[in-house]
């Protein structure tokens, strides 16, 4: 693997770029494992990489039934912040941006982490008011986010409609500046890579079938496409998938799969400087480093497993895009797709152990798991390492459905996230 | 768009006369201060989410108002069958074998 640095960069393109190795091996399955990471997505891989580095673990597996990075990751609109209401959540999105904002140098691959600041409407009293509860909130957990009036909104992100006769009238907004986006799949790449250069196998289209479970409960390893694979510990970070995965453990979860679309239009030249969210209307916009308006849709209303969703909700989305921002009503839309999340009932995720010894699980991301990858792959794989949570993934155990304990960012938002 | 057979108004129409609501046959709790944490949980909180033949509820909202149950393939999105609440779960091997959802 070779190292990245102005160095190689311009020694390779004096040698026509014909020299650059392999990032990552193609990889077999071996007999036996001390951890099978089920999901190679940004948390499976980071999980993976974080094994090696922080825990010395290595002989690690990361299984993937397609290719790594094809799953949520790879299709999310890349909006990352740690404006969360309550104190739980806001630890743990604060870690993974802290974790963002020197990844690229730690895994020595750009994932283009841009703080460009994320601006969330109001376009109502009751947004008004929950936004300033979590700016309040927000401060109190040192965490950053302030309050833009209408104007200063318009004066952050010129594109936009403040018209006081808009169809959705912007009454202010919330702005975090240390918020932003990354380059999905540079996320999984550089994981992957950082992994596989520690000695981490990646297994890809290799569909895991069953959890198997020994006598005593404990779990054994995992059936998959290419055969038995031995495991002394299984972490499940399967997201949309999740439930069919555990539920070969005999682990029943509080899981509910959906649809989540996203679309981009034609690449134009930089119009867009910021992040937008309008939770109000469902509309989330931002503009790619190659041009295109990158803009995230709603859910289905029902479960689906086919990584479609429907038209309607596109409809919806454009038509709430157009009249907030009308500068954009003639753009042409390249092309969109859906992604299948995991949903929780409290709209939390659940990370941590499972009742199962030796079966871990990280899930209910949703609608919102892209920005926690760093954070989330980190607190995983220090609870497998450790056989016990970190602190800040302590509260987010799936026990808290029963205990009645949840993490309730659903009342708070009141929208997806 | 999913077009969704209404089996009071016996008709077939667009998604957006519908909303889900979410999965079917789970039985309320008959005496509900005798249940344990573990059987408030099952009951509140874990679903099925199963990839396949899935049993769901309806409302035909903006038609008759009336709550429906279906059987709705999650993979391909196909409708198996509609039949109103109350009756009970339809036999999954009839109905897989009358329309060979794809998979
Ligand atoms: C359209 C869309 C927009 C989004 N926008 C945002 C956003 O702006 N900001 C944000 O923070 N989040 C966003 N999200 C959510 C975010 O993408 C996810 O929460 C996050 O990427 C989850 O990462 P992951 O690594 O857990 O899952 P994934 O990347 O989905 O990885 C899971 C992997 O598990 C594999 N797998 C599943 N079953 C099996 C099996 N049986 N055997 C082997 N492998 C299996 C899958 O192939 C997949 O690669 C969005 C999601 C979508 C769909
Ligand atoms: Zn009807």
């Amino acid at each position: 693997m070779t190292r990245f640095s102005a160095f190689s960069l311009v020694r390779n393109a004096l040698t026509g770029h014909k020299h650059w190795t392999e990032q990552w091996p193609e990889s077999q399955p071996r007999a036996e494992y001390d951890v099978v990471i089920v999901g190679a997505g940004g948390h499976g891989l980071g999980a993976a990489y974080y094994l090696a580095r922080e825990h010395g673990i290595t002989n690690v597996a990361v299984i993937d039934k397609g290719w790594l990075g094809g799953g949520n990751t790879g299709r999310n609109t890349t909006i990352i912040r740690s404006n969360y209401l309550y104190d739980e959540s806001a630890r743990l999105f604060d870690h993974a941006v802290d974790l963002w904002e020197n990844l690229s140098q730690e895994l020595n691959y750009n994932v283009m982490y841009s703080r460009r600041g994320v601006l969330m409407l109001a376009h109502n009293v009751h947004d008004v008011q929950s936004f300033k509860r979590h700016i309040h909130s927000n401060r109190l957990n040192g965490v950053d986010n302030r309050w833009l009036t209408t104007q200063e909104c318009k004066d952050y992100c010129p594109p936009l409609n403040i018209s006081p006769d808009a169809r959705y009238p912007v009454m202010g907004g919330a702005l975090q500046e240390r918020a932003g986006t990354a380059r999905h799949d540079a996320v999984a790449w550089g994981y992957a890579r950082a992994a596989a250069a520690r000695g981490v196998d990646i297994i890809q289209n290799c569909p895991v079938t069953a959890i198997r479970r020994n006598p005593d409960g404990s779990v054994a390893g995992v059936e998959t496409a290419k055969g038995f694979i031995k495991a002394k510990k299984v972490a499940v970070s399967a997201a949309g998938n999740t439930s069919v995965v555990m539920d070969s453990a005999g682990v029943r979860l509080p899981l509910e799969s959906y649809p989540l679309q996203a679309l981009v239009s034609e690449p134009v030249k930089s119009c867009f400087p910021c992040v937008v969210m309008s939770n109000a209307v469902h509309a989330y916009i931002s503009q790619s480093d190659k041009g295109e308006l990158v803009i995230g849709s709603g859910t289905d209303q029902y479960t689906s497993y086919s990584q479609r969703g429907g038209l309607p909700l596109i409809e919806h989305t454009i038509a709430a895009i157009t009249e907030v921002f009308p500068i954009f009503n003639r753009m042409r839309m390249l092309r969109k797709w859906g992604g299948i999340v995991d949903v929780t009932p409290d709209r939390s995720a659940i990370l941590g152990k499972t009742p199962v010894k030796g079966l871990y699980v990280n899930c209910g991301w949703g609608t919102g798991g892209f920005k926690a990858t760093p954070g989330a792959a980190h607190v995983l794989a220090w609870t497998v390492a450790k056989d016990e949570p970190h602190p800040i993934n302590a509260p987010f155990t799936l026990d808290r459905f029963r205990t009645g304990r949840l993490i309730d960012e659903a009342a708070a938002a009141a929208v997806a996230h | 768009m999913l077009l969704i057979h209404c089996p009071y108004c016996n008709e077939t129409l667009p998604e957006a006369e519908f909303t889900y609501a979410g999965e079917a046959h789970i039985v309320r709790p008959p005496d509900p201060s005798a249940l344990s944490d573990d059987e408030w949980e099952g009951f509140l909180f874990i679903r099925s989410n199963v990839r396949g033949p899935h049993y769901e509820r309806w409302r035909h909202m903006h038609g008759c108002g009336r709550f429906f149950n279906a059987v709705r393939d999650t993979v391909s999105d196909r409708f198996l069958t509609t039949y109103p609440a109350g009756q009970p779960r339809p036999d999954l091997a009839s109905l897989t074998a009358a329309s060979e959802p794809s998979k």
